[in-house]
């Protein structure tokens, strides 16, 4: 193995969890930055009735992606809202009617070539939904005449625990995928596409078997159980054996990789003309009664669905967006769900708080070992504290993609993960 | 809760702890003091307990007097204590097994930073330093079961021993080092549970079998003799005085490996593995420079390998 992993506890408990949906919310809070890029600018304004599917922000910079709206109601306020992130962008508020009335602007693109399929992508809202949310129509957006794709990669390998929202994906929607992928070797003209999918969901595994048995180009790639196996690297290479190297896009190696529910979502899509208005989400942690995965309309409240998983506020310590390794902290139990996000976590006390002492580094070498991409993160973090901007460039700093196993593996605990962030600004 | 506890990824940790992989190091060093209690009876077990004892209290007082947080919890010192302990010889006074772990946890650990900062291995300099001090006391062996200080010869002087008698640890010697099948032991259990890799001991052991039989001696009668054993399997994989990458570590056992032989052969002291691994401490940092990993699909892969 060129890239190495680290085992982790799957605790996929949801695996087999039938998707279930999200009674309406009253309420949704809609941020106008849910992508990565330039953030939408509001199309409405407070007082305006808005239907499912209608657009309610856009921009005009390339580096963006158009958001909609999930729910039919009135906009009742337009505010400035602090994401997670720390980023603060506005986002519209619409009090739900109850009818969910369809937009008419939600009907079936017409595509004909790769320009109409990608301006179509342009406009459903679809990014990266593995959790980036890199616009998805600038990734296919590639010129296949001056450099022709031959591999299409779908990641599904969902290598965070708990998270089980892409093997629902598979297992609820196979045809939708299949298609999907269909869809995007077509207008890309890709011979190869293979499908990711960690060991651990045999039964996703034998059912996209059956499913593209008969799909020539399709092949089915069982990796093996290990983090950070979806790391669109260390995917790619393990699909077809091609590293893509630093500051290298995938497509300049000839490969695109999507997410499994990306590949999804562009076959409805194309099919309805439904944008990206609703998200399949994971909840489970040790402070929800009954974990599950839910469909549920982008920019409902994280509260609706932990009262909905049968969570008490008081009990949750911590929220997490996304999984243990790479999730994000959130610090309001009333944030927004986003396009980009696949699981909500919520943890007591108990799991939540960090009991363990921090110890000098023994230099034991754990985080060499485990880094995936072969950096030298306890060398790195001495970098680090002693400024030397030199040695971080050297010791290729910028490599490090934060899947956290350097952290996760230390056993004097020490912040290795969180040090390397801090380097990358250090020496912007 | 009121708040939400807000912090950065990863939110899972394994279950390691520093103090984990020292315990294990501890329970692999179990068989080596059992055989010693055996072999050289109750005095044994008594200095190895107070060797503990001392490297724990010093090192708590280091802590108060230079007002660091207290680290005895993390086992380090007491891991120093044993594995210095097992260096000594079975009738050696109490007060000269003090200032050798005095040596090793105040000198060698303390005053260069505590934990992770010490550059050498502070048992090893704690029995160079008593060694070098008092060499009578340092050389006179009892024979193994009975409690009379006689001077005996260990194999290593006089060549003569049982190839059997050496592996189950029937001679006269240092506490931890006759007994060659409770280390090998306990190595095979350190590797188990993943605390060290078999790289730098089967690099060190390797390479000191090769140099004998080159050498014209006996390639396993040199292995089993001295402190081979116990260095290479404990002291040549301390994870802070030896190289961290693979590559560094058997670049680290070959060379404690040449250094031993070449002690053993031509040097005028019988066993050399401890001025190797001190030796090799201190190159270790050029090793590390040496060894970097070359991160995947770097550019530029010379920029890795290149020194200040």
């Amino acid at each position: 193995m060129l890239f190495s992993g680290i085992s982790l506890d799957h605790k996929k408990g949801t695996a087999s969890s039938q998707t279930l949906r999200l009674p309406l919310p009253k309420s949704v809070r809609i941020p106008m930055s849910q992508h990565m890029g330039t953030p939408c600018d509001p199309l409405v304004k407070v007082g305006d009735i808005v239907s499912v599917g209608q657009k309610i922000g856009d921009s005009a910079a390339f580096m963006s992606t158009p958001v909609h709206s999930s729910v039919s109601g009135r906009v009742t306020s337009i505010e400035d809202y602090l994401l997670a992130s720390g980023k603060v962008c506005k986002a519209v508020v619409i009090e739900t009617d109850g009818t969910q009335t369809v937009s008419d602007e939600v009907k079936p693109p017409e595509v004909s070539d790769l320009k109409s399929f990608v301006e179509a992508i342009k406009q459903s809202g679809c990014c990266g939904l593995g959790g980036a949310g890199f616009p998805t129509h600038i990734k296919l957006n590639v010129d296949i005449k001056e450099k022709p794709i031959h591999s299409l990669v779908i990641n599904a390998a969902e290598c965070e625990p708990y998270i089980t929202s892409d093997c629902r994906e598979l297992l609820e929607s196979p045809d939708d995928v299949i298609d999907g992928i269909e869809k995007v070797m077509h207008y890309l003209e890709i011979p190869n596409c293979y499908i990711c999918i960690e060991k651990n969901k045999p039964e996703a595994i034998k059912l996209m078997k059956e499913k593209t048995s008969n799909k020539s180009g399709i092949k089915i790639v069982s990796l093996k159980s290990s983090y950070p196996q979806g790391a669109e690297k260390v995917v790619a290479y393990s699909a077809t054996g091609i590293v893509v190297g630093e500051g290298e896009l995938p497509a300049s190696k000839g490969i695109i990789v999507l997410n499994v529910s990306t590949s999804g979502f562009i076959s409805r899509y194309l099919k309805t003309g439904m944008p990206l208005v609703e998200k399949r989400l994971t909840l489970d942690g040790d402070a929800l009664r009954t974990p599950c995965n839910v469909f549920v309309p982008v920019g409902t409240a994280v509260s609706e669905l932990i009262s909905f998983a049968d969570g008490s506020p008081e009990a949750i310590a911590k929220l997490l967006a996304g999984g243990p390794m790479m999730g994000m902290c959130l610090y309001d139990i009333n944030t927004p769900v986003t396009k980009t996000n696949n699981a909500i976590l919520a943890f007591t006390e108990k799991l939540a708080k960090d009991k363990s002492d921090k110890t000098a580094c023994i230099s034991c070498g754990r985080c060499v070992r485990a880094c995936p991409m072969k950096l030298m993160p306890t060398e790195l973090e001495k970098a680090y504290i002693s400024k030397d901007k030199e040695m971080l460039r050297k010791l290729k700093i910028n490599l490090c993609m934060n899947c956290g196993s350097c952290s996760y593996v230390c056993p004097a605990k020490r912040n290795l993960a969180e040090t390397n962030q801090l380097a990358k600004d250090f020496i912007r | 809760m009121e708040k939400l506890i807000v912090s950065p990824s990863p939110h899972i940790r394994s279950n390691v702890t520093t103090a984990k992989v020292m315990s294990h190091v501890m329970i692999a060093l179990v068989p080596a003091v059992a055989a010693a209690t055996v072999i050289f009876g109750g005095r044994a077990l008594m200095l190895i307990g107070f060797c503990i004892a001392v490297a724990v209290v010093l090192e708590r007082l280091c802590g108060i007097i230079m007002k660091r947080p207290d680290t005895t919890g993390d086992l380090s010192a007491a891991v120093t204590g044993l594995i210095f302990a097992l260096n000594l010889p079975p009738t050696i006074p109490f007060w000269i097994a003090f200032i050798g772990v005095f040596f090793a946890i105040v000198i060698t650990k303390q005053l260069f930073g505590g934990l992770g900062c010490n550059f050498a291995n502070p048992a090893i300099v704690g029995r160079i330093v008593i060694m070098l001090s008092f060499p009578a006391a340092m050389t006179t062996w009892a024979e193994p079961f009975t409690t009379d200080i006689t001077t005996f010869a260990t194999p290593l002087a006089s060549k003569s021993a049982n190839m059997l008698d050496m592996f189950l640890g029937m001679t006269s010697g240092c506490l931890g080092e006759t007994c060659s099948v409770a280390l090998i032991v306990g190595g095979i259990y350190l590797c188990i549970v993943r605390v060290i890799t078999p790289s730098a001991p089967l690099a060190f052991v390797g390479t000191v079998a090769l140099f004998s039989f080159i050498a014209g001696e006996d390639p396993l009668y040199q292995v089993l003799s001295g402190g081979l054993l116990l260095g290479s399997i404990f002291m040549a994989t301390d994870y802070v005085t030896t190289p961290i990458t693979q590559t560094g570590k058997v670049i680290f056992g070959i060379g404690c490996g040449i250094i031993t032989c070449v002690i053993r052969f031509y040097g005028s002291s019988p066993e050399g593995v401890s001025y190797a691994i001190l030796l090799m401490n201190i190159v270790t940092p050029y090793i590390n420079m040496l060894c970097r990993t070359r991160p995947v699909g770097a550019k530029k892969p010379k920029a890795q390998e290149g020194e200040k």
